[in-house]
């Protein structure tokens, strides 16, 4: 995945610019403006994420699957460029599955595992990558304590900061955090024009991972007009 | 014992050295008032739809180069192994490689696990390639192909991102294919629907999309048997005119003939 990209002249957008006929927004590049967030409860975490794909101004796909497995109970929520965070998640997916498959342990992987294996491709390739990425998950038992109980990225997350502030309270339960989180990706995806589509919502716990989405028409309502 | 090497020796990938140059050769070109040629790109919609046995794939024939059609009749939908193949927009050489060295590796591979390939393989190494040229090769790709866990639809973008769907259109037509699927796809449809539906998607990208023209190629692919139908329907025959006027038009009532050619005697001294 070292590609030079310092040296590689920045020629290929002028040469295209030239040609009328394909239009702007096939050269974009495919983004997930998105808005994600992670919230964490007793017993496990509630993850969550938006599910539109941009090039500029056309949305490439409307139903994106933004939380990815990386393992069983470790999942990763993508913000950025949608090749680079692909491309990382693959990666580290395949770290973790030689770091507990090749190599045998007796438990899973801890999520502080994967988080440490998304900073270090995330840190060396810095300059190469456009990528936000939440990791989250239920990790067995752990010597250092998760750092922050809440956890919001994507463009859209600046219109939800002082909803969060307001409204999470430590000590919330499953279905609280549930609320609370499509409440916010619902009124994220309202204001960003880069999110919007369903709500993708995921709970991980020691019993597993249980899924659902909230289709566009099910999602909670706040304004009038 | 350090050598001075004169010569770089060659490592995989593309070189990109002669770009100064090219770059110097562009500003005199440009100097003296012509342009240089331009690369041949499809224009382009391609697009794919999943129906009940499997999937169909549609694009246009249309090779443009500048505003220049190149190619009238060239076939954007490509082989990549008996159950799987690629509809490819962008640059024209980018996907006719890309897809012809995926080909191949995929075979390599199938002979390897002595299985028919899947199609989550051709797409796992179509996008780690696109990627790692960090989307300068400009391919965007519409993958399908049937296996043994089923039917599947991919589409691929030049930096390397895929999305798994049940319809998907690329190309610079595919807003208007787009409009035809999102309006009429319906999910588990019969082999006829889903190639009137195609048809129909291609047909509003070629009409309403002017780096797209031609005709339409279809490929239908299901467990059973692939049908590689080019072309299957030519929407711009050669000389028939699409509105021709007959009646209702204004009536011709007097026909005036003035010679606009002056005649010798005036022109010599």
């Amino acid at each position: 995945m070292a590609a030079p990209a310092a040296m590689i002249p920045y020629f290929g957008q002028q040469m295209s610019s030239k040609n009328d006929l394909v239009p702007d927004w096939t050269r974009q590049e495919v983004s997930t403006g998105t808005t994600i967030m992670a919230v964490e409860y007793d017993g496990g975490v509630v993850i969550g994420a938006d599910s539109r794909t941009t090039t500029g101004a056309y949305i490439a796909n409307r139903v994106t699957d933004k939380l990815t497995p990386i393992h069983d109970r470790i999942f990763c929520c993508r913000s950025g460029s949608a090749a680079d965070t692909q491309a990382i998640a693959d990666v580290v997916t395949y770290h973790l599955n030689v770091h507990s498959g090749v190599i045998e342990l007796d438990e899973p992987p801890l999520v502080e595992t994967a988080a440490n294996l998304f900073r270090a491709s995330c840190y060396r390739y810095r300059e190469e990558l456009t990528a936000g990425i939440l990791v989250a998950g239920w990790g067995g038992v752990s010597f250092k304590k998760i750092l922050n109980p809440v956890a919001v990225g994507g463009s859209g997350s600046t219109y939800i900061y002082g909803f969060m502030d307001s409204n999470y309270k430590p000590g919330l339960n499953k279905d609280q955090c549930l609320e609370l989180t499509a409440a916010a990706l619902s009124l994220a995806m309202e204001r960003d024009g880069s999110s919007g589509g369903v709500v993708r919502l995921a709970t991980i716990s020691e019993e597993g991972v249980e899924r659902r989405v909230i289709l566009g028409n099910q999602l909670p309502k706040f304004s009038s007009h | 014992m350090a050598t001075l090497a004169v010569t770089r020796p060659p490592f995989g990938g593309f070189s990109f050295e002669n770009c100064k140059r090219n770059a110097v050769i562009e500003g005199e070109v440009n100097k003296v008032g012509c342009s240089l040629p331009a690369a041949r790109k499809t224009g382009t919609t391609i697009c794919g739809v999943i129906f009940k046995d499997g999937v169909v794939l549609g694009a246009d024939t249309r090779a443009t180069e500048g505003m220049v059609v190149a190619d009238k009749n060239c076939s954007k939908i490509h082989y990549i192994s008996p159950n799987i193949y690629c509809c490819g927009a962008g640059t024209a050489a980018d996907t006719e490689m890309t897809t012809q060295i995926i080909s191949s590796n995929l075979e390599l591979h199938s002979l390897s696990t002595g299985r028919l390939p899947r199609v989550a393989t051709a797409n796992r190494m179509l996008k780690q390639m696109l990627f790692r040229y960090q989307g300068y090769i400009g391919a965007a790709l519409v993958l399908g192909g049937v296996d043994c866990n089923g039917p599947h639809l991919y589409s691929i973008y030049p930096h390397g991102s895929t999305d798994k769907l049940p319809y998907v259109t690329m190309g610079s037509g595919s807003l208007a294919a787009m409009a035809v699927f999102e309006d009429r796809y319906k999910p588990d449809m019969e082999e006829e629907d889903a190639k009137r539906l195609v048809r129909d998607a291609i047909a509003a990208g070629i009409f309403n999309d002017l780096g797209s023209g031609s005709n339409i190629d279809l490929c239908v692919i299901t467990k059973s048997k692939v049908d590689y139908i080019r072309p299957h329907d030519e929407v711009n025959k050669k000389g028939i005119r699409m509105h021709h006027v007959t009646s209702q038009h204004t009536a011709c009532l007097d026909i005036v003939i003035i010679n606009v050619i002056w005649s010798h005697h005036h022109a010599i001294t």
